[in-house]
């Protein structure tokens, strides 16, 4: 389904899907040890989209994105849903939970291309540069020589804002900012139609942050990839994404176009996260936060995860888990995980019920 | 209004380049004597390894501040800029090269007895990481007490019980809860809010914090700056708030100062310094950070250029390599902080020619540069800008 994006610029136009995430389960450990890291997540991401992940730490961002890619490191187990990717031109999508492992290892990088959480660092010291970028590449296109592995380890470099004179550079001779892009670069080197970002600029310096986000963008724009972008910081994906899902707990509790989110919050949670930013702009407000800690996931209580923290908590929030579904108000291609949009229910807090 | 930075044409209403803010928080503060002072405080660490000798990172120069009772100062800038050496020097942990740090206006020389101790505890830091900065295998109780005895050596039984509770009770956590517990117990938010209490029992009129919510949870995070924010207030400490986050300065502290390349380039009321940044760094900072209001909104923010080389930092001044604005003269002259009015200053020679509020050690026979539309205003406004 194609999302109707309100307010936002018309070169956001989300096609059909590319990865779908269906009821995905995720647990850490075995028998007694076990916990239950991803409960069930429904998630699809678009052709050409930026889809935003966000929520506190240890809600399970890294998790949903290394199972749906298969690179989960023990003791994780995938014990449950599919993954769904389209390979385009109208062919049948496979199950990637499924696939083959060597059928996997030709289409990682390929299709999808992941920069991991703190990958900067893993930049090998000992080798410089251009030698990382095109033993990369040439792990996928062995038939290519060397000049041409080299003139595309240039070209990727070019492509980030590094000069390519840098393929002769070792990791330590370059700024943090720059090892980041080295990796974007070589994320990008197979032109994948997917690629994932699991907090890219988190370690950085904001205006860093800034030259990387806007190379990501510009990038996405000129060649058409579709971005999972994951971060803890709200109001940068507001500004950058798409669409956002906001996870809590093992879960998504709101999943909708990121001006929606930033305007009209329909979840307590997503609500008290943008709440917990002060604005650098406008009119100073007082800010809140959200009330508790995060929860642990070895104690989640029944019901909804979010309750013992939520200040609108009724009595079906202590016994019920509310599954994703549509909002009180029936906007299309919104979903939100919270009892007070049932219909039974009998109000929804009126700052939770913007219109308009 | 032709004076404004062009960064935010868009905005909805005009902040009063002198608010309330802005008019009490200099005059005022400057009539008593502040705390904790720093006067061109210089820090150079000798560089190792092969090549290196005599050479030296250039982490703070010359950096001026005063840090009043009951007022938030936020230093804010760049990674490497030098932040957390001016806090470290501040708090004895580094010897300073040059300059010197005054405590209520005298001068801290010893590195050892009484009165360094005594300094000590009026000038206690807070750190990033909580998770490292308690001792995992100490109870909080433990960790209390040992913090409680280096000031009040007697302290036993139901006083110690009272102080410990005290001390809980005004980082808002619950005795009973909390005071037995390992710091593997804690959340992240709680075991900062235990290193806070910590600091605390010294009884100090100074926190350094350095990035002290940078490692916590978002949702966490505005609970350990209201509590801060409460300690400045009803016990009248004087804080200095580090951060890579110029929204959170603009929400916690009075005055802001902005780092580029160990020196500060710009200083004024928080207000006054985010929502109408005057020097071209702070105005690049400004223009990065994100901002949801800007949604959908395409903008250049030319952010670019790379961190300066320390060791051999730029000639003139230290931005020049990154400044679209940058004359003759920036490549030659170190550009001084200079009032321009409101009690805000600026290092950027794109001031010097502003007779009114400005200063007139404008350079001789060098080009200055021009910061047109960029500039902040200069007060008292000069009365033909008004006109315009
Ligand atoms: N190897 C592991 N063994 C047991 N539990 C784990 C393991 N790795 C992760 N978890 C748990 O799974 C949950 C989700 O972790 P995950 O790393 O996906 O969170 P995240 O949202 O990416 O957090 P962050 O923002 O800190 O990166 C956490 O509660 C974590 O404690
Ligand atoms: N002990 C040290 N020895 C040598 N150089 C140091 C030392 N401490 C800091 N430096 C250097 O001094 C400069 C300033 O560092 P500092 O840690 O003060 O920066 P900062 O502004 O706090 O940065 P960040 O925002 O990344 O914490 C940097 O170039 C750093 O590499
Ligand atoms: S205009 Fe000159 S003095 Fe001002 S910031 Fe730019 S380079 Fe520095
Ligand atoms: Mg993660
Ligand atoms: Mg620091």
């Amino acid at each position: 389904m194609t999302l109707p994006m309100i307010g936002a610029p018309a070169a956001r136009t989300t096609g059909s899907p590319v990865l779908e995430i269906r009821n995905l389960v995720v647990d850490y450990g075995y028998g007694d040890d076990r916990v239950r890291a991803l409960r069930g997540v429904d998630l699809t991401l678009h052709e050409g989209e930026v889809l935003g992940l966000a929520g506190e730490s240890g809600c399970g961002k890294s998790t949903l994105v290394y199972a749906a890619t298969r690179l989960l490191p023990p003791p994780g187990l995938i014990s449950g849903g599919q993954v769904l990717y389209y390979p385009g031109d109208g062919a049948e999508p496979v199950d990637i939970i499924r696939q083959p492992e060597r059928e996997l290892r030709a289409a990682r990088w390929r299709d999808i291309a992941i920069v991991f959480q703190g990958a900067m660092n893993s930049l090998n010291p000992v080798f410089r540069i251009g030698r990382q970028l095109t033993d990369t590449i040439a792990a996928h296109r062995p038939e290519w020589s060397r000049t041409e592995l080299d003139g595309r380890a240039r070209e990727l470099l070019t492509m980030v804002g590094i000069s390519p004179e840098r393929v002769r550079s070792y990791p330590h001779q370059l700024s943090g900012g720059m090892r980041q892009r080295v990796m974007i670069a070589m994320a990008l080197a197979l032109e994948p139609r997917v690629l994932i970002m699991d907090e890219p600029t988190t370690a950085l310096d904001v205006v860093m942050q800034r030259q990387i986000v806007e190379q990501i963008v510009e990038l996405r724009e000129r060649l058409g990839f579709s971005v999972i972008f994951i971060t803890h910081d709200v109001s940068l994906l507001i500004e950058i994404a798409d669409r956002i899902a906001i996870m809590y707990a093992g879960e998504i509790v709101e999943d909708a176009s990121a001006d929606e989110v930033y305007r009209r919050p329909r979840h307590p949670y997503s609500r008290g996260l943008l709440r917990s930013f002060p604005p650098l702009h406008g009119p100073r407000r007082e800010l809140e936060g959200i009330p508790g800690a995060p929860p642990d996931f070895r104690h989640l209580p029944t019901g909804c995860p979010f309750a013992p923290r939520c200040r609108y908590a009724f009595e079906p929030c202590r016994e019920l888990d509310p599954g994703l579904g549509e909002t009180r108000f029936v906007e299309s291609g919104r979903r939100v995980a919270c009892h007070l949009h049932d219909q039974r229910a009998d109000l929804v807090p009126a700052e939770l019920a913007v219109r308009g | 209004m032709n004076d404004e930075p062009a960064i935010r044409a868009d905005s909805p209403e005009p902040v009063p380049a002198l608010d309330a803010r802005g008019l009490d928080a200099d005059p005022a503060a400057s009539r008593e004597l502040p705390v904790l002072a720093a006067v061109g405080l210089t820090k150079h660490f000798p560089v190792g390894g092969v090549g290196g000798r005599g050479a030296v990172v250039h982490a703070v120069d010359d950096v001026d501040l005063e840090l009043y009772a009951g007022q938030v100062l936020a230093l804010v800038g760049e990674s490497g800029s030098g932040k957390s050496t001016v806090a470290r020097l501040l708090s004895r942990l580094y010897v300073q090269t040059g300059g010197q740090v005054l405590l209520h206006g005298a001068p801290v020389t010893a590195a050892r007895g009484r009165a360094f101790r005594a300094y000590c505890l009026s000038a206690q830091m807070i750190f990033q990481d909580p998770f490292a900065s308690l001792n995992p295998v100490h109870r909080v109780r433990y960790v209390l007490t040992r913090a409680l005895r280096i000031h009040h050596h007697r302290l036993r039984g139901a006083d110690l019980e009272a102080a410990l509770r005290g001390l809980l009770e005004r980082v808002q956590l619950n005795p009973e809860r909390f005071i037995d517990c390992f710091p593997h117990e804690l959340s992240g938010g709680q075991r900062q809010r235990v290193a806070i209490a910590r600091a605390l029992a010294a009884d100090p009129e100074v926190l350094l914090a350095d990035e002290p919510i940078s490692m916590l949870d978002v949702s966490i995070r505005i609970g350990i700056l209201n509590l801060l924010k409460d300690l400045r207030d009803r016990l009248g400490i004087a804080i200095l708030y580090i951060t890579h986050d110029i929204a959170s300065a603009r929400y916690f502290a009075d005055r802001t100062f902005v780092m580029y390349a160990g020196r500060i380039v710009e200083t004024g009321d928080s207000e006054s310094v985010t929502q109408r940044p005057a020097h071209p760094y702070t105005q690049l900072l400004v223009r990065s950070a994100p901002d949801p209001e800007y949604l959908g909104v395409q903008r250049e923010t030319g952010a670019g250029g790379e961190p300066p080389n320390m060791v051999r930092p730029p000639a003139g001044c230290r931005f020049h390599p990154r400044c679209p604005f940058a004359a003759e003269a920036c490549r030659v002259l170190t550009p001084v902080l200079m009032p321009i009015g409101g009690g805000r200053e600026v290092a950027c020679w794109g001031y010097a020619t502003r007779d009114a509020g400005g200063v007139d050690n404008r350079p001789s026979g060098l080009a200055l540069p021009n910061l047109g539309a960029a500039a902040a205003a200069v007060h008292p406004v000069d009365p033909s800008e008004v006109s315009q």
